[in-house]
């Protein structure tokens, strides 16, 4: 009887098989204990790392503001790269998420621009940024680049999908009166997609803001360069600031894209 | 006559999206945007005439990268490994971070509002700092090395699953929660089984979805020293060996877009 009705209640759990759910963790456990036994970590090193973290940490008290100059010189250098690649990357990915959306172009098209979206997505920001440092040597150009590559890729596809999910009827009703595909795209898909496209674009401005900080690193331009000099030089009371005029940068540019964004509906 | 001169001027014949008013908004926002894109692209002060021999440098790059060298999978399966286990475990650690901090910073749960604004600043700095960046802090640290990456992985990842997760708890269902709080429970037990079989496939499924941004990320943590296949990336690029960059980002590639697929598969499982 007592096992038709339980006297006990037992919360509900997210993986309902007893089986499945004892053998994830199982697995889970083991994973554990491999991956930490493979790393190769220089325990002793690591040890020195509390004492080491309060020193840091006491060195960046005062923070240091003497070098105004050098901190809004790399601040503005990071929005203007991120501004000029939201807006280039804007327009260049009109053609590509056209092409990337299955219901509009031929097969060949779609999946040629398809590849494309997900090769340059896969690459992180920074593999990309030391690629056209190569190219196009140190600098901010490399960094707009870097950013074009990403906005374009990002744009396409949100593009691509809104046009695959948009309501049909527009469009047949704008091809019946023999309209071309010019004029398609122009009156049967622009006005169905154009809020989410500037949506997606405010978006991404907010995304390249917190990316061009980090192109610096190696050697794309902005602000990222001079945060990694004061790391390595051991000037903490620098980074300090630079991280934190970093941090109400985002955040500042997060509020705006949600109030643009907010706006546009 | 007259009743119909004031018809047509009161309903134009051509008919206009916008009104006047809307237009000058539109076009006012339009100007702002092309002034500050064109003052942006002048003051960065780019070299065009780079471009010129773009193309070439391209393509002198793209011959040089292939073919792979294939031998080179021996020394890269390692770092390979790391990347994968640094983004596991620090997405790990990310979920005894942010739990707890999602606690305080959603409205419905925090004790107190200094609590709330503790939990929001911890999430909005964690969340704009980047990866690469507490990489540099946490290298300082702790040294260079896998551990250095875990915690600039587990730091970032904070903000975003912590802000998805508090998200979702200030948008659960009150019913169940008042159910409890009805039997004269705790304040923890109301949480544990009013707030959280409610939030729990959410935060699995942000968790999965951390983890999967994480593996992209933590790609590049070895340029700063945090461990990865990032090292030997650097490395070969610095000594201009295209041949191994190229199979280094062809499984980059593979393992990004497996995780991916991973990723998706877990989460729609769980919805």
């Amino acid at each position: 009887m007592s096992n038709v009705h339980p006297t006990v209640w037992h919360r509900p759990s997210l993986i309902e098989n007893p089986w499945l759910r004892y053998g994830l963790t199982a697995l889970a456990l083991a994973y554990l204990f491999l991956s930490i036994g493979s790393l190769e970590i220089d325990w002793e090193r690591v040890s020195k790392g509390l004492p080491r973290a309060a020193s840091i940490f006491e060195r960046m008290f005062p923070p240091d503001f003497s070098r105004w100059d050098l901190l809004v010189r790399g601040m503005v250098e990071s929005l203007e790269m991120a501004f000029a690649a939201t807006f280039i990357g804007m327009f260049l990915a009109i053609p590509l998420g056209l092409c990337a959306a299955s219901n509009l172009v031929p097969r060949p098209v779609y999946l040629v621009a398809r590849s494309i979206i997900v090769l340059t997505r896969t690459f992180h920001e920074v593999i990309i940024a030391i690629f056209f440092v190569k190219i196009f040597g140190f600098g901010p150009l490399a960094g707009v680049l870097t950013l074009v590559v990403a906005s374009v890729s990002f744009i396409a596809k949100m593009l691509a999908e809104d046009i695959e999910n948009m309501g049909p009827g527009q469009v047949e009703a704008i091809k019946a009166t023999g309209a071309s595909f010019f004029k398609l795209l122009l009156y049967g898909v622009a006005p169905q997609i154009l809020p989410r496209y500037l949506g997606v674009s405010i978006y991404r401005m907010d995304a390249n803001i917190r990316h061009s900080t980090v192109v610096g690193i190696v050697g794309a331009g902005g602000i990222g360069q001079t945060l990694s000099a004061t790391f390595s030089r051991y000037d903490y009371d620098f980074s300090i600031t630079i991280l934190a005029c970093i941090i109400i940068i985002v955040f500042f540019g997060e509020i705006f894209s949600n109030w643009a964004r907010g706006r546009l509906r | 006559m007259s009743l119909l001169n004031t018809t047509s001027e009161q309903y134009p014949d051509i008919w206009h999206k916008h009104s006047t008013k809307e237009l000058l908004t539109r076009y006012f926002w339009y100007l702002i945007v092309v002034f500050v894109a064109v003052w942006s692209v002048r003051h960065l002060d780019i070299p065009w005439f780079y471009f010129l021999d773009a193309h070439v440098q391209a393509a002198d790059l793209g011959s040089r990268m292939f073919p792979p060298d294939w031998d080179y999978i021996d020394v890269i399966w390692d770092p390979l490994l790391e990347t994968i286990h640094i983004a596991t475990l620090g997405t790990l650690v990310t979920f005894f971070i942010a739990f707890p901090t999602a606690f305080l910073a959603a409205r419905n749960t925090t004790p107190n509002t200094i609590a709330w604004l503790i939990g929001k600043f911890i999430l909005v700095s964690t969340r704009s700092v980047n990866t690469v960046v507490w990489a540099l802090l946490f290298v300082a640290i702790f040294g260079p090395g896998p551990i250095a990456g875990i915690w600039a992985v587990a730091f970032r990842s904070v903000g975003f699953v912590g802000k998805l997760i508090a998200e979702a708890i200030e948008e659960i269902d009150v019913g169940p929660v008042e159910a409890i709080e009805a039997t004269g429970a705790s304040r923890l037990q109301v949480l544990l089984y009013g707030v959280l079989p409610q939030v729990l496939p959410v935060v699995f499924g942000t968790m999965v979805y951390r983890w999967d941004i994480n593996i992209r990320e933590s790609t590049v943590l070895g340029f700063v020293g945090a461990g990865g296949i990032g090292i030997e990336l650097y490395s070969s690029i610095n000594q201009f060996a295209w041949s191994e960059v190229s199979l280094i980002l062809g499984t980059v590639l593979i393992v990004v877009v497996f995780s991916e697929f991973i990723s998706a598969l877990v989460r729609s499982k769980v919805k």
